[in-house]
């Protein structure tokens, strides 16, 4: 079995953010899913749905590790190097006739961002148990990215005109 | 086993989730205003209340919705008479934490006046107000924020109209606190929710809420945003002249007055039988 680092305040604070980092991606999916099912967009809202709980079952892993029973209802928001963490898709990145290829471009995008997030914290002076936290996580994240390509051969690549709709919403359409 | 009457007695910290009511938002996928209600429900939980402890009120539009998917009291209202209802509310009910919801359209034209003498007196209210400079439901046209050249079917070449500055507005006309927000980082705007709600007096948040159906073009808010370079003054004419020359995307608290709140009088009780008679003709 792999050694533990020993918890202390600034490997806490990390787990803390890992945490929140799950959390917030775990959110945003679950909002993406909510907003395509009221679309009726299902193949690609249940997609969501399965990304929200993978997201969750990592948050779930880490209150396990810590032994957190919970986290506080509301986290702090972390200043991140955006406005969000770096695992949350950005609100904005749905259509309503979306495929899920897209999905997995937006959850491919996420996780790259996550691992890089990680190796940046691994590669920092950060204290020694943080930073093999940090390199263990990014690994992690390499392998989700690795999955996730896997996923993308697995459906259909969206044609040219997967956005075309004869009775489009806007009228500048 | 009941649980031991002191447990019960101490009310249980509520979590965003549970100021979300079981109706699904019918906003277009992507659209900002699902992060402004997180982002409330956010601040709700931040600022320990609960929903029968607080009221929505909201007037037309797609912002305007936004009571209806909150499980606190909610009165979607009558078009740009959002702040009329609420500010009744308030003063009938000073023990309630009250919210106003609007977007471009309903608040600043359509309840334009309002808007102006709601400022004015300064009843402590939260009126959050979601810009996406178009008015969405009714299918696009230029509101009262579009710029003058955004040219589109409905508007060929564009407006060619001034747009309404909402802040400058909002402090001329005696605002207690001013705010940009932006959706795309609900946690930042549910502590400018929270701070305003905290705020004694009217509090006005603009939150650059993107259409990504009329306006797609303002997914590229998210890359202009940035925050606000100095910290709130109490100064109304400092205020004045850096919200008049910022580029509109600071986003931060702008302004915090040290006006008092308007309080009602005190009651002189009585009935309803005697409040009718006063109505008799």
């Amino acid at each position: 079995m792999k050694a533990k680092p020993k918890p202390s305040g600034q490997y806490a604070d990390f787990m803390a953010r890992a945490y929140t980092i799950e959390l917030e991606a775990t959110e945003r999916y679950a909002q993406f899913a909510e907003q395509l099912e009221t679309h009726n967009n299902r193949e690609v809202a249940q997609l969501f749905r399965k990304l929200a709980d993978i997201e969750a079952l990592h948050a779930k892993r880490i209150l396990e590790e810590m032994k957190w029973p919970s986290m506080p209802a509301l986290p702090p928001a972390y200043a991140w190097d955006g406005v969000e963490g770096p695992e949350t898709a950005p609100f904005d990145s749905l259509h309503y006739l979306m495929q899920p290829w897209h999905a997995l471009e937006i959850a491919l995008r996420c996780e790259l961002e996550a691992q890089r997030y990680y190796e940046g914290i691994a590669a920092s002076a950060a204290p020694r148990p943080v930073r093999a936290a940090a390199r263990e996580m990014a690994a992690e994240e390499a392998e989700h990215v690795s999955l996730i390509r896997q996923w993308m051969q697995r459906v259909p690549q969206p044609k040219a005109d997967w956005d075309a709709d004869p009775d489009p919403p806007g009228v500048n359409g | 086993m009941n649980a031991p009457v002191a447990q019960l007695e101490k009310p249980i910290a509520l979590q965003a989730k549970d100021f979300k009511s079981d109706y699904k938002p019918v906003w277009c996928p992507g659209c900002g205003d699902y992060s402004v209600l997180s982002a409330i429900t956010k601040a709700l939980a931040l600022l320990d209340l609960r929903p029968e402890n607080v009221a929505v009120v909201s007037g037309i539009g797609c912002s305007s919705r936004i009571p209806a998917y909150t499980t606190c009291y909610g009165f979607h209202g009558v078009h740009g008479r959002a702040l009329p209802a609420a500010t009744g509310l308030k003063v009938a009910r000073p023990d309630l934490t009250v919210l106003v919801a609007s977007g471009d359209g309903d608040g600043y034209s359509i309840g334009g006046n309002h808007f102006l003498h709601a400022c004015r007196r300064n009843v402590d209210l939260t009126y959050i107000v979601m810009d996406n400079h178009v008015y969405g439901m009714t299918k696009g046209q230029p509101s009262p924020t579009t710029e003058p050249d955004w040219s589109s079917k409905l508007a060929p070449g564009g407006t060619g109209l001034r747009e309404f500055h909402p802040l400058v507005i909002a402090l001329a006309s005696g605002a207690n606190f001013i705010a940009r927000a932006f959706s795309g980082d609900p946690n930042g705007c549910a502590a400018l929710i929270a701070e305003a709600v905290r705020h004694p007096g009217f509090s006005f948040i603009e939150v650059l809420s993107p259409c990504v159906t009329f306006r797609p073009e303002q997914r590229g808010w998210k890359d202009a945003v940035h925050p606000a370079p100095v910290a709130f003054t109490d100064d109304p004419g400092r205020a004045a002249r850096r919200i008049m020359t910022d580029d509109g995307f600071n986003i931060g608290v702008l302004y915090k007055g040290n006006r008092p709140a308007y309080a009602a009088p005190a009651s002189k009780g009585g009935s309803v039988e005697d409040l009718d008679k006063a109505f008799q003709l």
